[in-house]
């Protein structure tokens, strides 16, 4: 469940509902993504996210100070955001919602794009900083779950993706069983 | 094109859940026949067994005809995510058994279809689960009925065959007090009449058989997982806060969040059980729900027109249906199906069973058989045949009493309706 931190009076986007249009323009912008929280463990849900997203064609970015130096899915793990020396376009996290001010704070110094916070995370106080500093913000949504709705995958079980469409899908050069996110326009 | 505003249902029944073919551009959704589909590499094979993508692998689990059929209930119902199986039947056992454990018990509603109150009593027993009977008609006896070991309570909307209308909130405040998720099982309002999740259902479960298919020729089931119970946080439900261990050990709750139960159905209970839908079938049916709107408003005006004039006929003794004038159902069929009550109801003949059972032989246009939800006009006598495997108490509680004839009034021209059952009751 999703609890609500220092939710601010005045907040410039609505964070309860995000249009699909702002969902896409973000994934279809951005396509390196920090993911702070990253797990190593197979069966975690961090680690299907990243998994997935990696197949889209993101590069992935895993922070996690326990496996700082490791490797998770071939890529080397951060121990903090400040740490990578390239630039980022999402920083994703997949901690709690406490967590996210001091991460979110980090993705402003390193000049990321967006701050994006999984299911079950909401932190209002990160996100009015954030926008603040002119980075876009995703509260209480997972990346792999857009990218699905968006691209079709999930409709194949049985997930209602909450959009229609009378275009052809895309279908991604993997095969049959991969397709594209659609463009935002 | 990305729309903005919210489609309304007339579209979501045509559109939802159905993009054009991407390898042919077909428009119509293909009847996908096929029981297996090609891995993209090896490496897309592993991850499709492990969960962790999103894709096709045989048909016993999942089908891209049986897909839209899917996501189109779920829209319409306002769910997450939705699973279609076999029948009505195989939905409520993989519902059960996703939710239950031997010893096990839930809470039904008496008013229910007369096959699910053998299911419940019968086949269930034999699983180790239990249920315990409350009345619709009686709100605290849903609260008399739990127990610790209660994991669900299970009610029709609109209960089959006695056009009784259930409190839905109520009872989904006594399941929500009491930790556990509300059945309804939607199939004789459908979510064109009914939308059972915005008065509280957390699952939703169908007979595609009945309205939504509507045209009396496929067999189906579908389960609608609202996304509305906290699994992790009740913790009485091990499938789907604990490890699984047919999967390495992922937790479907988190997982896959506020669409678990449905994709839990689906991998645990309908791998394992077996009894999916046919591509045909949905196709049938998914073609059925596109003009799902159309038909039952057209149900619902020709049942109330042919249920007042069945009043008004001198061999009726009395007519129990929730949009007439008067009748006890009336203001909850109100509040719960506010664009008509649907269009299976009974009504009592003099002379009992003997005029039943007499009457069903003297139609025409009406057909004498054991289903609903057509768009032909369909009539049964209850107590000697869709009933009569209940005790005579067990049939007057569910509302299949000797006198009872059930009738599920179809498309037909509401005149040449009533009058095949002026002719027929003339003659008995
Ligand atoms: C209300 C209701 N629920 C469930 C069922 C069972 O559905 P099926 O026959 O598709 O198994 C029926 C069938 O008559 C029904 O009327």
């Amino acid at each position: 469940m999703v609890r609500h931190l220092n939710r601010p009076t005045h907040s410039v986007m609505n964070h309860d509902a995000y249009s699909d249009r702002y969902i896409l323009d973000i994934l279809n912008t951005h396509k390196i993504i920090a993911m702070v929280g990253a797990s190593a463990n197979k069966v975690r849900p961090s680690y299907f996210a990243m998994k997935y997203l990696m197949a889209k064609g993101y590069r992935i970015i895993p922070v996690n100070p326990g496996l700082a130096g490791q490797n998770i899915l071939g890529q080397t793990v951060y121990s903090r955001v400040t740490e990578i020396g390239e630039p980022v376009g999402i920083v994703d996290i997949f901690r709690n919602s406490e967590a996210a001010l001091a991460i979110t704070k980090d993705a402003i110094t390193i000049g990321a794009k967006v701050v994006w916070m999984q299911l079950g995370v909401r932190n209002d106080e990160a996100a009015a900083l954030a926008e603040q500093a002119g980075l876009k913000v995703v509260m209480n949504r997972c990346p792999k779950i857009e990218y699905g709705r968006h691209s079709g995958e999930i409709s194949w079980a049985g997930v209602n993706s909450r959009t229609i469409s009378s275009v052809r899908p895309k279908l991604a050069p993997r095969g049959y069983q991969h397709r594209l996110i659609r463009s935002s326009d | 094109m990305v729309m903005e505003k919210a489609p309304a249902f007339s579209t979501l029944a045509i559109h939802a859940g159905a993009q054009p073919d991407p390898a042919t551009g077909a428009r119509a959704t293909p009847i996908y026949q096929t029981t297996s589909y090609v891995f993209d590499d090896v490496d897309h094979a592993a991850a499709l067994f492990n969960l962790e993508t999103f894709g096709n692998i045989y048909t016993r689990i999942m089908n891209p005809t049986q897909a839209v059929l899917e996501e189109r209930v779920a829209a319409l119902e306002g769910g997450t995510a939705a699973l279609a199986v076999a029948s009505g039947h195989a939905a409520q056992c993989v519902i059960f058994h996703t939710l239950l454990s031997p010893g096990d018990e839930f809470v039904a509603a008496r008013q229910l279809y007369g096959g699910s109150i053998n299911q419940f009593n019968h086949a269930f027993k034999k699983f180790g689960w239990t249920v315990a009977w409350a009345d619709a008609d009686d709100i605290s006896s849903f609260e008399q009925a739990l127990s610790p070991n209660t994991k669900a309570i299970f009610i029709e909307s609109i209960a089959n065959p006695g056009g009784i209308v259930t409190d839905i909130e109520a009872i989904a405040k006594i399941a929500k007090t009491a930790g556990v998720p509300l059945i309804v099982d939607n199939t004789l309002a459908t979510p064109y009449l009914c939308q059972a999740k915005a008065h509280g259902a957390d699952i939703i479960v169908h007979s595609l058989t009945k309205f939504l298919g509507g045209h009396g020729n496929s067999v189906g089931g579908v389960i609608v997982d609202c996304g509305t119970f906290d699994w992790i946080g009740s913790g009485k439900y091990p499938t789907l806060s604990e490890p699984c261990e047919s999967y390495n050990g992922i937790i479907f709750a988190e997982t896959f969040g506020d669409f678990a139960f449905a994709i839990a159905c689906r991998v645990l209970a309908l791998r394992d059980l077996g009894p999916c839908i046919s591509p045909f079938n949905a196709f049938l049916i998914l073609t059925g729900i596109e003009t799902l709107p159309l038909r039952l408003q057209a149900h619902s005006d020709n049942a109330a027109a042919v249920a007042a004039w069945l009043q008004t006929h001198d061999k009726v003794v009395w007519v129990n249906y929730a949009g007439l004038d008067g009748n006890r159902y009336q203001s909850l069929a109100k509040k719960y199906c506010p664009k008509g009550a649907g269009a299976v109801f009974t009504f009592g003949l003099q002379g009992g069973y003997e005029a039943g059972v007499n009457l069903v032989g003297k139609v025409n246009l009406f057909s004498h058989l054991a289903n609903i939800g057509d768009t032909r006009s369909l009539i049964i006598h209850p107590a000697s045949t869709t009933h009569s495997q209940l005790t005579p108490d067990q049939r007057r509680s569910a509302g299949a009493g000797d006198d009872v004839v059930r009738l599920s009034v179809g498309l037909e021209d509401k005149d040449d309706i009533i009058a095949d059952l002026d002719q027929a009751l003339a003659q008995i």
